[in-house]
């Protein structure tokens, strides 16, 4: 046994590793980034098991449904906006029979840190009617993890661990147990289990819902899932992962310590909230996301327990949870703390780094725009997006991976002209290049910018999926007019004569695709470093 | 005992360092600890902040709670004061002096330094000025850590070892860097 100290991603990572993982597949998105990565330091240290950023959320898992189908271990994570992208394997191998143990580590962002939504990754879980762990602590994050596998394989389920950035990008101390050896290679059972044709799929369904008392019954007896009875208490609290430890925080100023029941493992269960609402009056739900267990516990119909959380108002409705709020819900006053008369502080957002090539590149696209007037700018996700905010102001929308091209398209389809995407070249390599190819067939009216600075900046500098030096060939192979297809170097020299070929494509009625190189400054550091440290090493 | 430090700063002034650094810190001391941070858009001279909750006791959140922080430790005025209503009556704040100025609306320094003046216990900082005296502007943030170690609730000797293990990979010249830039803060509060 050691004692580490990790972030909640970090005991994700190592709770896979000593399960006897195989493989470990991921597109990088904060708060989920730092499983893999540390899979990947890992890998470089102990030689295995290998780690692999994907091209995105799909592909990633779809690589870890190939490792699970010859028996072996895998773990695939992402952010919770990734399993939109991932959504249609996710589904459907709840239908397939597992065969080595599938861990989808998804890391949700209640409060919008960095994501363009707080989307509740717990509902995906109910949805695919898999189980779901929800940790409090890195330990539990650890200790789940390994224990998703075997459930995994026990139920033949995929099973799904939900983080929040808080839990995940905190650290705290974690005591690991012994590593347990790899599965072997083997051939998948000869029972069509994988083969989702409509007469086997029905036939899995069907088996996936039979095996769902069991599984209730296997959370029924998790000792994650505690109920904790007081005397005569009319209040029932119900915590779900990181609520618990709010609801903790401020325990101690109740006059009567409430019932409580708290839920790391689902299916819900249904007993233990049974149990509950037979002792209690009135139940407040702690959940940090949207109110999942709240509904659930509601039903359509009026019942004489008064059910309090997310939904009702009694609870914050968006946002994290904090411990704050939380003492709000409970009904305890606010704590006096210093109150200092002054400056208020005006916000400080994120911007690009000093020096980024982003900037240039929109330094030339505004002054691209200045003599052709009325444009419309769709954008992406990735540093980039900083361009909505001054001094730039520039692009006009961000949505969700890859979006630019598309809406542009769409855009000029309706008729306005001239529509631009700009995009990151590892965003358009997620999915941006299918609506390309749409652009590509139809020869639609935009002009596409690819900002290549070669890396995963805002993640902090993952390797792109291609080199860059490859992506020129890949948009000419869509068969885009090679006229109208340049690279151009987004140094600050050269910003007249790009801004010069832009305003020239923007004009040319057809598609066109500008791709505007220079690497991100911080991984540019890097990169030097590292070339400073071989020279060294060599001499 | 609880020991709840807020640690705030800009994107790319060494935070995280801070953070770590006293964390390690407080573990070999045997403490309990939860560092929370948060990671993403945030990296890119925006404002920062990571918690660093000690105790003699399990802790139970890994956020701070409004009027419970013993300390805002800031490398950089102005956002201290974005935390200060997370400091419990006796709460104190250390800052560094110097501001970057990075936003258009950045308030007058003046009225900045007075605001953190009129919490009863507070320190401010010439960072900048230690630190290049220690040998580089780098290592501010190790300056401030060692004007922070005059009230946390750790042995010095305990921090020099962590600044030592956590900057050893680079090399000894930049573990004296900042063992230095450590004393100079600590030597500047106690005079
Ligand atoms: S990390 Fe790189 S791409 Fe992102 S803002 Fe900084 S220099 Fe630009």
């Amino acid at each position: 046994m050691a004692e580490l100290v990790l972030l909640g991603d970090e005991a994700v990572a190592l709770g896979a590793v000593d399960a006897g993982l195989s493989a470990a597949y991921a597109y990088p998105g904060t708060p989920s980034t730092e499983i893999v990565e540390y899979l990947v330091a890992h890998a470089t240290r102990h030689g295995g098991p290998p780690a692999h950023w994907c091209t995105n959320e799909k592909t990633a898992y779809e690589a870890a449904l190939g490792a699970s189908f010859v028996g072996r271990r895998t773990l695939v994570a992402m952010k919770h906006v990734g399993l939109n992208v991932a959504a249609d394997p996710f589904m459907n191998s709840a239908l397939v029979s597992i065969h080595g143990g599938l861990v989808v580590a998804v890391a949700d962002d209640p409060g919008m840190h960095s994501s363009q939504n707080e989307q509740d990754s717990r509902f995906y879980a109910d949805f695919a009617r898999i189980a779901c762990f929800e940790p409090s602590t890195q330990q539990e994050a650890y200790d789940l993890t390994r224990e998703a596998f075997d459930l995994s394989e026990r139920f033949r389920i995929p099973v799904m661990i939900r983080l929040v950035t808080r839990l995940a990008h905190a650290r705290s101390i974690v005591r690991t147990q012994p590593p347990r050896l790899q599965n072997a290679v083997t051939h998948p059972p000869r029972d069509a289990s994988w083969i989702l044709l409509p007469a086997n799929a029905r036939r899995q369904w069907s088996a996936l819902l039979d095996r769902q008392d069991a599984l209730r019954a296997y959370t029924q007896a998790h000792a994650v899932n505690r109920l904790d009875l007081r005397g005569g208490e009319p209040l029932g609290v119900i915590t779900a992962g990181v609520a618990r430890n709010y609801f903790l925080e401020n325990a101690g100023e109740l006059g009567a310590l409430p019932h409580h029941l708290h839920v790391g493992a689902y299916p819900l269960p249904v007993e233990a909230l049974r149990t509950l609402a037979s002792h209690a009056t009135r139940i407040l739900v702690l959940e940090d996301g949207y109110p999942l267990i709240e509904r659930q516990l509601r039903g359509l119909l009026p019942t004489t327990t008064q059910i309090l959380g997310r939904e009702s108002g009694d609870v914050v409705r968006e946002g994290e949870l904090t411990p704050d709020n939380v003492r709000a819900a409970l009904g305890l006053p606010d704590r006096q703390g210093l109150a200092v008369v002054g400056v208020v502080p005006p916000p400080r957002p994120p911007q690009l780094c000093q020096g980024c090539p982003h900037g240039d590149s929109y330094r030339a696209i505004k002054d691209a725009l200045r003599t052709i007037g009325d444009a419309i700018v769709t954008s992406d996700i990735g540093c980039y997006t900083l361009g909505a905010l001054p001094p730039y102001s520039q692009i006009e929308s961000c949505v969700c991976m890859g979006a630019s091209i598309g809406m542009a398209k769409g855009a000029s389809d309706a008729g306005f002209r001239p529509a631009v995407a700009v995009i990151g070249d590892s965003t358009f390599l997620h999915s941006g290049l299918s609506a390309l190819m749409d652009a590509a067939s139809a020869n639609t009216d935009m002009t596409v910018l690819i900002l290549d600075n070669e890396t995963v900046g805002m993640t902090g500098g993952q390797p792109t999926i291609l080199p860059s030096s490859r992506l020129q060939a890949l948009v000419l192979g869509l068969g885009i007019d090679p006229d109208h297809v340049h690279v151009l170097d987004a140094h600050p020299r050269h910003a007249p004569t790009n801004a010069d070929t832009l305003r020239r494509e923007i004009e040319h009625r057809g598609l066109s695709v500008v791709i505007m190189v220079r690497e991100c400054i911080e991984t540019a550091k890097v990169h030097k470093a590292a070339a400073r440290a071989v020279v060294g090493a060599g001499s | 005992m609880t020991f709840d430090i807020v640690l705030a700063g800009v994107g790319g002034q060494g935070v995280l360092s801070v953070a770590a650094v006293i964390a390690s810190a407080a573990m070999d001391q045997g403490l309990e600890v939860k560092q929370a941070e948060v990671h993403g858009m945030a990296q890119r001279g925006g404002a920062v902040q990571a918690s660093l909750r000690l105790a003699d006791h399990p802790i139970a959140s890994d956020m701070i709670a409004n009027a419970t922080a013993s300390l805002v430790l800031s490398m950089e005025p102005l956002e201290s004061l974005r935390y200060l209503g997370l400091l419990k009556t006796d709460g104190a704040v250390i800052s560094a002096m110097t501001p970057l100025r990075n936003i258009v609306d950045y308030p007058p320094l003046d009225d900045i330094l007075d605001t953190i003046r009129r919490v009863p216990t507070h320190l401010l900082i010439d960072a900048d000025a230690l630190a290049r005296g220690a040998g580089a502007v780098r290592a501010t943030n190790m300056v401030m850590v060692g004007a922070a170690s005059r009230l946390l609730p750790i042995a010095p000797a305990a921090i020099e070892r962590c600044i030592a293990t956590r900057f050893a990979p680079k090399g000894q010249a930049v573990v004296d860097l900042n063992l230095t830039a450590y004393r100079a803060g600590r030597t500047a509060v106690s005079a």
